[in-house]
C-alpha cells in the first residue's frame, strides 16, 4: 500500500488563501480543572490535519519504564470498547455505525477527508472473546462471542447478565462461567434513540449497586446544525432501570459522552465527553467530569459552563445561565473515547488512584492531539494533577499507526487493555515480569 | 428568427447564454433562501442555499470560463469592451460566490449571519449585471 506524505490538507487544498487556516497558540495549558480558552476563531475553512494510516512494522505502542505492551489481538474488525469478565476472558466490541445522509455539500466533502484516517476494514458488528489463560500477553482462544450485532460499542456486566448497548438498542444476554459462545439472540432490555446517529456510540456502564444501567447517547450535530428537531433524546446519559428497562433523562446538553464509568471512591458516575468544533483549533476542551443528577452542561448554547455559542439560533440565556462547568479539561479536540478507573493496588504505586483515558486523536487541529492514552491521578475520588502520558507512540513522523478507544483496567491480571481501531489491535500493558529463574 | 441587421449576432453562443442562465437563477434564489434563514433560524432554508450556491458555482464556473476566452478571441473587435467587462463582473461574482460556499460550509447561525448575506448579495447582483451587459452586446460577423 502506498501512502501519501504526510501534509496539510488544509494548505494543500486552499492554497489561494482563501482561508485563515488557524495555528495554535503556544503556551496553552488546556488541561486540569482551569484551562485556558482562547477566544472564538470561526474560519472560512476550518484547519484539518488527517494523520493518515501506517502500520506498526511489528513494533508497539510505549509504555512507561517497567511495563510491557504485548498485543493480545491482531486482526480484528474495528474494536472499540472492551470489558473482562469475572473469569478474566476479555470481550471486545467490533463495528462501525452512523448512519446520517449528507445534508450539504461540505457532509460529503468532510465524510471523505475523515474516511482517510480511519482504517478500510469494515466494522464487524460482532464480540469477540479473548482469553489468555497464561498471562503471557497473547489470547490463545479467540472466538466470535456473540455475531449478528448492530455497531455495538457499550459493554456492561452485571450479575450473569452481559449487557450489550447496540447502536439502536440495549441487549441483555445470560452469561455462564467459562462459556465462549452466545448463539441465542439478546433480549432487549429497551430501544435506544438511533435517527441519524451522528454521534452513533452509545457508551454503557452499570452503577455500583447493579440495579441501574447508564447509557452515553450523542449528539446529532457538531452544533444544532441538523435542526433541534432531531436532538430530542440527544446529547445525553439516560439512567436505565436494569430490572424494567424504564428509563429517565439523568445528564443533559453532555455533547457526546463516549465513555462512562464509576470512580470507585465515590460510586458517582463519570464520563469523558467530546466537545463541539470549528470554534478554533483549541475550543473546546474535550472533559472528564462527574455526572451530576439532573445536570445541564451547556450543549448546544454554551461551552465549558457559560461561554456561549454564537452559532445557535434562537440563542437560549436561560439555559446558558444553568450549564455546568466540567470538572476537568482533557485538551481540544484529542477525542476522549475511553476511560476506566482503576481498582485495588493498580498498575502499582505511581498508578495507584485514578483513571485511564483513551484518546483517539484529532482531525480538526494542525497540531496533531491525542492519539495516546494518558492517565488522570485522582485523590479523595477527584481529579488531582494534571494528565500523564501512559501509552504514545501511536503516531510516528506525521503518520498514524494506531488510535486507542477504549481502555478497561483488567484488576484480575493488573493490567490495562486498550483497543485500537486503527490498526484493529487489542493491545496488553502490563507490569514487565522479571524473566522465569531456570 | 428574430429580424436582425445583417452580419450581427449575439455575443453569447446560445449554449453559454444556458449555462449563464444557472448562476443567475441560483445564486437569486439563494439570496432568498438565506433571508429565509435569518428571519426564521429553519436550518432547511440554509442547507437550500449551500446546494443552490454549488450549483450556481458549477454553471458559474463553465461560464467564468468562456467568458474569458471570449474576452481574448475580442481583443481587436468592436465588442471588445463590453466582453472584457463581461468577464470581469463573471469573474467577480464566482469568486464572491466561492468564498459564500466556504461561509454557508460553517455551522448553523455561521453558515449565513452577515457575511454569508453580503456574498450573497454580490453574488446576486453580479450574476445579473454580468447577465445584462451580455445580452445588450452584439458581435459583428466580418
Amino acid at each position: 500500500m502506498s501512502i501519501a506524505r504526510p501534509r496539510s490538507l488544509c494548505a494543500a487544498i486552499f492554497a489561494l488563501a482563501l482561508a485563515g487556516c488557524g495555528d495554535s497558540q503556544p503556551g496553552l495549558d488546556q488541561t486540569g480543572a482551569n484551562p485556558d480558552l482562547p477566544g472564538q476563531r470561526q474560519t472560512l475553512v476550518p484547519p484539518i490535519r488527517i494523520a493518515t494510516p501506517e502500520g506498526w512494522g511489528g513494533e508497539s505502542p510505549t509504555a512507561p519504564q517497567g511495563f510491557t505492551v504485548t498485543a493480545l489481538a491482531t486482526d480484528l474488525k474495528i474494536p472499540r470498547q472492551t470489558l473482562v469478565l469475572p473469569n478474566g476472558d476479555i470481550l471486545v466490541a467490533e463495528g462501525s455505525g452512523g448512519s446520517a445522509p449528507p445534508m450539504r455539500p461540505k457532509d460529503v466533502i468532510a465524510g471523505y477527508i475523515k474516511s482517510m484516517g480511519k482504517t478500510p476494514v469494515k466494522g464487524g458488528n460482532r464480540i469477540t472473546l479473548l482469553r489468555d489463560a497464561d498471562g503471557d500477553g497473547k489470547a490463545e482462544v479467540r472466538t466470535t462471542f456473540i455475531d449478528g450485532l448492530n455497531a455495538p460499542y457499550g459493554l456492561a456486566f452485571v450479575d450473569g447478565s452481559l449487557y450489550v448497548a447496540n447502536q439502536d438498542a440495549l441487549l441483555r444476554f445470560p452469561y455462564r462461567d467459562g462459556m465462549t459462545r452466545i448463539a441465542t439472540p439478546g433480549q432487549e432490555v429497551t430501544t435506544l434513540p438511533s435517527r441519524l446517529n451522528h454521534h452513533w456510540t452509545k457508551a454503557l456502564t452499570a452503577s455500583a449497586d447493579g440495579t441501574k444501567l447508564y447509557v452515553g447517547i450523542g449528539s446529532n450535530s457538531n452544533v444544532g446544525e441538523r435542526g433541534m428537531a432531531v436532538e430530542e433524546d440527544r446529547a445525553v446519559i439516560w439512567e436505565i432501570d436494569r430490572a424494567t428497562g424504564a428509563h429517565r433523562t439523568f445528564a443533559s446538553g453532555i455533547r457526546n459522552p463516549t465513555a462512562l464509568a464509576i470512580n470507585p471512591q465515590t460510586q458517582a458516575l463519570w464520563s469523558v465527553v467530546n466537545e463541539r468544533d470549528e470554534l478554533g483549533p483549541q475550543l473546546v476542551p474535550d472533559y472528564l467530569t462527574s455526572v451530576r443528577p439532573g445536570g445541564f452542561y451547556g450543549w448546544p448554547y454554551s461551552y465549558w459552563g457559560r461561554h456561549v455559542d454564537p452559532r445557535v439560533h434562537p440563542q437560549n440565556p436561560k439555559m446558558v445561565e444553568k450549564a455546568i462547568r466540567p470538572d476537568y479539561a482533557l485538551g481540544s479536540h484529542v477525542a476522549a473515547l475511553g476511560l476506566s478507573f482503576v481498582t485495588g493496588a493498580g498498575l502499582g504505586p505511581s498508578f495507584a488512584q485514578g483513571a485511564f483515558i483513551g484518546q483517539h486523536g484529532s482531525w480538526n487541529r494542525q497540531d496533531l492531539s491525542g492519539y495516546k492514552v494518558v492517565w488522570v491521578p485522582f485523590a479523595n475520588g477527584r481529579p488531582a494533577g494534571k494528565p500523564v502520558d501512559f501509552l504514545t507512540g501511536f503516531i510516528k513522523d506525521g503518520h498514524a499507526r494506531g488510535r486507542p478507544v477504549g481502555v478497561t483496567y483488567d484488576p484480575s491480571r493488573e493490567s490495562l487493555i486498550v483497543a485500537d481501531d486503527l490498526s484493529n489491535t487489542v493491545w496488553r500493558v502490563a507490569p514487565a515480569r522479571p524473566a522465569p529463574a531456570r | 428568427m428574430p429580424n436582425r441587421p445583417t452580419g450581427v449576432r449575439p455575443l453569447l453562443h446560445p449554449l453559454h447564454g444556458l449555462l449563464l442562465a444557472f448562476p443567475v437563477a441560483l445564486f437569486t434564489v439563494a439570496l432568498l433562501t438565506d433571508i429565509t434563514y435569518l428571519q426564521t433560524a429553519e436550518i432547511q432554508w440554509t442547507n437550500f442555499s449551500s446546494w443552490l450556491i454549488v450549483g450556481a458555482l458549477l454553471g458559474g464556473g463553465l461560464v467564468l470560463i468562456w467568458s474569458i476566452i471570449l474576452a481574448i478571441g475580442a481583443r481587436r473587435h468592436a465588442h471588445r469592451q463590453p466582453s472584457l467587462i463581461y468577464a470581469l463582473l463573471i469573474a467577480i461574482m464566482w469568486i464572491a460566490g466561492l468564498i459564500n460556499a466556504f461561509q454557508h460550509s460553517q455551522d448553523a447561525w455561521s453558515s449565513v449571519g452577515v457575511t454569508g448575506l453580503i456574498l450573497s448579495i454580490i453574488s446576486m447582483v453580479f450574476a445579473l449585471s454580468a447577465s445584462w451587459v451580455a445580452h445588450r452586446t452584439v458581435r459583428e460577423i466580418a
